[in-house]
């Protein structure tokens, strides 16, 4: 069972109900729960858009988008159903906070979809949870079955004379399967091939239907966007990016564990303020500051606030709020390796640039790690991954491509110190070595 | 006699796909947790598995073996009745996960994807199973280990064998059992 912690610089919005049983529905009630939705069914379609887009939250599934933006491009009128469907794929090496909002307030990721299904006109949400995350679908399920027996989901829900149903669903291992339209085709009994766009989810999604697809933690907001009121949820943040999000610290930190902090919280008081410093006694290395797929950031570069702009600005992104410390006893280029092994494994094989780029680079870092590198191989590295960017058919290839680039460029010596058959300078005895076959 | 009596699935997954099916607008949605599901139950995809998951969603055997092959989860032999699957992803990786995996190995005396020859536990290695910031992590099965060292690796197989019934020489070790304690209070 994942350990909380908790910080006197948190702000408790998303997580104010974990560790309260908040997952049991008369416990939710108690805490408020169920509230926003019946405040969202006595206002119109256009009230809760327009509240969503006032708070200023941006999706936290990675890219960061205006989620009322999102809300406000389904067509008002459709022949075929909509949907609402939550990301609960939660696969970026990095990123563990779904895994808790499931755990602890199911009943958010519920109460959130329903509003969604209010906001845009649509009267079926699906929620789909990673393979992986069995003990926790059984709660979501229980959760679900709770509020249907409630009269909350259902033909009439709350007595309002609107209906609305929710049905969750399991994936089974694909990472891919996260990026939106993958996901529609895995829910659609399909391998996780993404689908071309335009159009976009929101005019043709699930089943043909105009679909919004917002991430799990996104979702179970919402429900507090409507309580606190736009203005006042907007304010917790900064500028365009309003709120507060939970972050995933791991890695080479002292304190790790996920923790809910303003948007445009600084980077650096957060590793050594609120994650206790580097683990051990050691210095600082490296960030990776939104998950595997951003670019890293050296220590010098992580005096800036965590908010999609300002990590933008710093040549990184927020990305889905994993915040990865490592430490100056660990090997950029076998950092660097195991990056690329996710995606190498992970690239669903549909795009030509992305099945061979990562096969390519998982090959030549392997040999570079091993000690077999040869001078032009670090241009080579840098160059494929360049020529990866943009040119694939889904945001894995860049995801990819991305980190790599990053760490080529900022650990260059690291790679050099490799060349000419010399052994990992990092190698620890008794360790053994990644050598990814 | 009617196609269900027919089934190699229980009674009670049966009637779980039957109510599944009826979820969606569209039967071919069932199909990826069908799949898991009829593993879960039977251990792997065997091609019986694959034959009746077809029939009832009226899908050809190519096609559920084409879906099937997509995903991670799902396979085509046979895992250790404990599939001890441990997270090597960059998080686990900073926190020791190699030096975990490779402790599994020494324990049960097999490869990397070996099984036992009792067949009681399989090990791979996985990608990340969402628990980075409880580096490092591993599933056994469904269940979430975190925060490991290689030093609880003999108690976590300790508690397996004895919840399987086989007896073991090794005294469950102090320190996973105090974990076990630390985890009930964060529950
Ligand atoms: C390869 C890939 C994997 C992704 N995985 C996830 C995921 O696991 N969870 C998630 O919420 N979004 C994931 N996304 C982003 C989704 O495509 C989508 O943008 C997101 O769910 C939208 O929700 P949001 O607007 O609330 O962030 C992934 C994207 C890509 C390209
Ligand atoms: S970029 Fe990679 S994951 Fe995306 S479609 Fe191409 S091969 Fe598949
Ligand atoms: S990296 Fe191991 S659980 Fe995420």
């Amino acid at each position: 069972m994942p350990r909380l912690v908790s910080h006197p610089d948190e702000v408790k919005i998303v997580s104010r109900r974990f560790g309260q049983g908040a997952a049991n529905i008369d416990r939710y009630i108690e805490l408020g729960g169920y509230e926003s939705v019946k405040k969202c069914l006595a206002q119109t379609p256009d009230w809760i858009v327009n509240e969503v887009k006032a708070s200023n939250l941006r999706g936290r599934g990675g890219a960061g988008f205006s989620t009322g933006m999102k809300w406000s491009f389904v067509p008002k009128q459709s022949p075929k159903p909509k949907y609402i469907l939550v990301n609960g794929d939660e696969s970026e090496p990095g990123t563990c906070k779904d895994h808790l909002i499931f755990l602890h307030d199911p009943h958010a990721v519920i109460e959130g979809t329903i509003i969604a299904g209010l906001a845009v006109g649509a009267k079926t949400g699906f929620i789909y949870l990673r393979g992986e995350y069995r003990y926790l679908l059984e709660i979501v399920e229980k959760a679900v079955a709770d509020a249907y027996a409630r009269g909350f989901l259902g033909k009439n829900i709350f007595g309002s004379g609107t209906e609305f149903e929710i049905v969750t669903q399991t994936g089974a291992g694909a990472y891919e399967v996260g990026e939106e339209s993958a996901l529609m085709e895995s829910l659609e009994g399909k391998r996780g091939i993404p689908r071309i766009k335009p159009p976009f989810p929101a005019v043709v999604g699930l089943y043909g239907g105009p679909t919004v697809i917002n991430n799990a933690e996104t979702i179970a907001t919402v429900p507090h966007v409507i309580a606190t009121g736009a203005a006042a949820y907007a304010e917790l943040g900064t500028p365009r990016n309003g709120g507060t999000r939970l972050f995933c610290l791991s890695g080479h930190i002292q304190r790790p564990g996920v923790y809910e902090l303003p948007m445009g919280y600084n980077l650096k008081k957060m590793i050594y303020e609120v994650g206790g410093g580097i683990a051990n006694g050691n210095q600082l290395k490296a960030v990776v500051p939104g998950g595997s797929s951003t670019p890293v950031l050296r220590p010098e570069e992580i005096d800036i606030g965590m908010d999609f702009d300002q990590v933008g600005k710093a040549g990184s992104m927020l990305g889905s709020g994993g915040v990865v410390v490592i430490d100056d006893h660990t090997c950029i280029v076998e950092f660097a390796l195991r990056t690329i092994g996710f995606y190498q494994h992970e690239s669903c094989g549909w795009c030509i640039p992305c099945r061979e780029g990562t096969d390519w680079l998982q090959k030549s870092l392997t040999r570079f790690h091993a000690g077999f590198g040869k001078a032009a191989d670090i241009d080579n590295i840098q160059y494929l991954a360049e020529n990866m960017l943009g040119r694939t058919f889904c945001p894995l290839g860049d995801a990819a491509a991305m980190p790599t680039i990053a760490f080529v460029k900022k650990f260059r010596k690291e790679f050099e110190d490799h060349l000419s058959g010399k052994p990992c300078p990092f190698a620890r005895e008794g360790v053994p070595q990644l050598t990814v076959a | 006699m009617s196609p269900e009596t027919l089934s190699i699935f229980s009674p009670a997954l049966a009637a779980r796909f039957d109510a599944l099916v009826s979820n969606y607008p569209v039967k071919r949605s069932a199909l990826v947790p069908m799949l898991l599901y009829a593993q879960d139950e039977v251990g792997y995809l065997s091609d019986g598995v694959i034959a009746e998951i077809a029939r009832r969603l009226g899908l050809t055997e190519l096609d559920v073996r084409n879906v099937a092959s997509y995903y991670s989860m799902l396979r085509f032999k046979p895992a250790g009745r404990y599939n001890i699957q441990v997270c090597t992803n960059i998080c686990c990786m900073l926190r020791g996960a190699y030096e975990l995996y490779d402790r599994f190995q020494e324990e049960l005396n097999i490869g990397p994807h070996g099984t036992t020859p009792d067949g009681l536990f399989s090990l791979e290695e996985v990608e990340c199973i969402g628990a980075c910031s409880w580096a490092p992590a591993i599933q056994v099965n469904y269940s979430f280990h975190d925060e490991l060292t290689p030093d609880l690796v003999a108690g976590i197989l300790a508690d397996y064998r004895a919840q399987a019934g086989v007896p073991t020489d090794r005294s469950s070790s102090v320190g996973w059992k105090a974990q076990a304690e630390r985890t009930k209070e964060h529950a």
